[in-house]
């Protein structure tokens, strides 16, 4: 098979995934498919308790499925250990949450250049690139703020930055204006759809927000642990 | 690297919890030192007292029989060593031949020098008071070379007892007890007849037991005053290595046929009475670093519980739990240097100040201030203990906050 055509593509095939609780095994992923280009955003929408969340964490690398595959640029993801995993989540994947997670006695720079240190990039190179993407999101004046100083929209702003920083090919986000108001759920989804756009990165959408999912290149919509079509 | 930066700035950003810790190991790792240097002082200063009295070695009877000898036959047949018995060998009292001792203690490159003495009683009269001492016949030369008479000496001088035949060196509690003062004439009863002395010197060595009763005499007076020509005396040897003395003396005792005792076991009681004190100051304190230990137990174990969501989201951009571990392995290793180094400072000052407390002790040794011993092996230690404590301190929550689930910590958050 030609990889080339693969590369920026995120491919989930018939994922599966359930936990017990109290002795009752609860299936959480029933067969999940999905198809996520460079490029584009795809959003996922859903009721809430649906599966959304941890369709993504399987897609980050951050949980293991109980069967089915994930693929990225091709390779697939589902049987490497986690230092190669861990590897991976450094340089391919970058994540947004609902909360964005600042670590709280570092300014907006430090924390953004995390995963750049992380990956073992030079501080004055990081430094640079963190400062570049500070002002693409138009927080010049405020990259030397201690992150707890910044207000939501800023704080979010900046998580988006981290996740971008070590220009990843696919940048997962669950309901990253789930905190913000329409006014600032709207830039955060106009910098989400540019950094697609022109740095051909394969966003995934976790929203509740109708019209961000409209805007979307394509819109998954789950329930009960399946994407409907 | 990158570990230790975050780690650092964790650390900065709790200065009260920080600082409550570092305060646990600056005085636990001070304590330890002071209390070692007091308790290691008075010993040493104790051994110097003895060796520079009593010398390294004394070689006193000669083995009347082989009774009670054992000895260890090697394979070959030969004698690899043997020795007497103490309990069970019969004594004659004092060296038989003393040249032929001296000529053989010469054999040994160990022994810096060794002197002989001549040791019986009398009783001194000033005309209105009277004592009985212990008179210590010495060639004030050799003598010399195996002890600190001539720092011991308060009053006096070493020339005037070496220029005059009938001068004496009196031990100061002695002296005071007689109401004497230097170059007064003293009578010296006993033995063969009565002896005319001048008062030559007077000698504190701070063992109350000496000062009180002995007497030094120049050897060939004390020796024709008790009345023995040539024999009953003892040797007092000083060595270059005072500590490997237990072994030299088994060797010298079964090269010499003599009971040959080292200043360790002639002194093994009080040597005993230190070393307990000193390592049950070493336990108590160490108590205080353990305590410090706990306090820095609770304190990690809450900075991982307020961290696990910073833990959650470096475990997602690609730090592995042992980058995670080694970030709280730092923290710990911030404070434990930290400590240790403030620690060390404050033992230094609070040892020297200890050093010049106005503190007078008689009896085993003598001194009018609190007796420190600077010794870098103490801060070794109390660094080494401190570093046990806090590496279990911080080792157990660090490696509960590597062991956290990003998945599971950010599903919670949401
Ligand atoms: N490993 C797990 N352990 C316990 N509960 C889980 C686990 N994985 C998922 N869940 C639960 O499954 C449900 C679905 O989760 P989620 O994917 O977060 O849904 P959504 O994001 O669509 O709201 C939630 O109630 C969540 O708590
Ligand atoms: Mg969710």
């Amino acid at each position: 098979m030609d990889t080339s055509s693969q590369d920026g593509v995120l491919k989930v095939e018939n994922l599966y995934y359930s936990f017990s609780e109290n002795d009752l095994d609860v299936q959480v992923l029933s067969g999940v498919s999905l198809l996520a280009k460079k490029g584009e955003i795809t959003s996922i929408v859903g009721p809430s308790g649906c599966g959304k969340s941890t369709l993504l964490y399987l897609m980050g690398l951050l949980d293991h499925a109980d069967s089915g595959k994930i693929s990225m640029d091709g390779q697939e993801m589902q049987d490497l250990n986690d230092r190669k995993r861990t590897v991976i989540r450094n340089q391919k994947i970058g994540f947004v949450f609902q909360f964005h997670f600042l670590i709280k006695e570092l300014n907006a720079l430090e924390n953004i250049r995390l995963p750049l240190l992380k990956s073992g990039t030079d501080r004055k190179l990081a430094d640079d690139k963190a400062l570049e993407l500070i002002s693409e999101l138009g927080l010049e004046d405020k990259w030397n703020r201690p992150a707890y100083k910044l207000s939501g929209g800023e704080q979010q702003r900046v998580a988006i930055a981290r996740s971008l920083v070590n220009s990843p090919s696919y940048l997962l986000a669950d309901e990253p204006t789930g905190n913000l108001d329409s006014k600032n759920s709207e830039m955060v989804f106009d910098l989400l759809l540019k950094f697609a756009r022109e740095k051909g990165i394969a966003v995934v959408l976790v929203t509740h927000n109708d019209k961000l999912s409209n805007l979307s290149d394509q819109t998954l919509r789950m329930m009960d642990g399946q994407i409907l079509i | 690297m990158l570990c230790l930066e975050l780690a650092w700035r964790f650390v900065i950003a709790r200065k009260r919890p920080m600082i409550l810790s570092l305060t646990g190991i600056v005085f636990g790792v001070a304590f330890f030192v002071v209390t070692q240097a007091q308790t290691s002082g008075f010993e040493k200063f104790f051994i110097r007292t003895v060796l520079g009295t009593n010398g390294a070695i004394r070689i006193s009877d000669q083995f009347q029989d082989t009774f009670g000898r054992v000895e260890k036959i090697s394979k070959e047949g030969s004698t690899e060593f043997f020795f007497h018995s103490r309990e069970d060998a019969l004594y004659r009292e004092g060296v038989k031949q003393p040249e032929l001792i001296r000529e053989a203690l010469a054999q040994f490159p160990e022994v810096l020098g060794a002197s002989e003495i001549l040791e019986g009683n009398g009783v001194l009269d000033t005309g209105s008071r009277k004592k009985s001492v212990e008179i210590h016949g010495i060639r004030w030369v050799d003598h010399l070379q195996t002890s600190d008479l001539s720092k011991q000496l308060i009053l006096g001088s070493i020339t005037d007892f070496a220029s005059d035949q009938t001068g004496i060196l009196l031990g100061s509690r002695l002296y005071n007890r007689l109401n004497m003062k230097i170059g007064d004439r003293i009578r010296l009863m006993g033995g063969t007849g009565t002896l005319h002395l001048r008062v030559s010197g007077v000698f504190e060595t701070g063992v109350s037991q000496i000062d009180k009763n002995r007497a030094y005499l120049h050897f060939d007076i004390a020796s024709s005053f008790l009345g023995r020509k040539g024999e009953g005396s003892i040797f007092q040897v000083s060595l270059h290595e005072p500590e490997n003395a237990p072994a030299l003396a088994v060797q010298l005792q079964s090269a010499l046929n003599h009971r040959v005792v080292s200043w360790q076991e002639r002194e093994r009681v009080w040597l005993d009475v230190f070393k307990a004190l000193r390592v049950s100051s070493a336990i108590t304190v160490s108590c205080i670093l353990l305590l410090s230990g706990l306090g820095m137990f609770n304190v990690f174990a809450i900075l991982v519980i307020e961290k696990t969501r910073d833990i959650a989201i470096l475990r997602s951009m690609g730090f592995t739990p042992r980058d995670v571990a080694s970030i709280f392995l730092w923290q710990g290793a911030i404070v434990l240097s930290a400590g240790i180094i403030f620690g060390g400072i404050l033992a230094f000052g609070a040892t020297y100040l200890i050093s010049i407390i106005p503190l007078r002790i008689r009896g085993i040794f003598s001194t009018d201030h609190f007796v420190v011993n600077w010794d870098l092996n103490h801060y070794l230690w109390g660094a080494a203990i401190a570093m046990l404590f806090v590496s279990i301190a911080t080792w157990i929550p660090a490696r509960r906050a590597s062991r956290i689930e990003p998945a599971k910590i950010i599903r919670e958050t949401l």
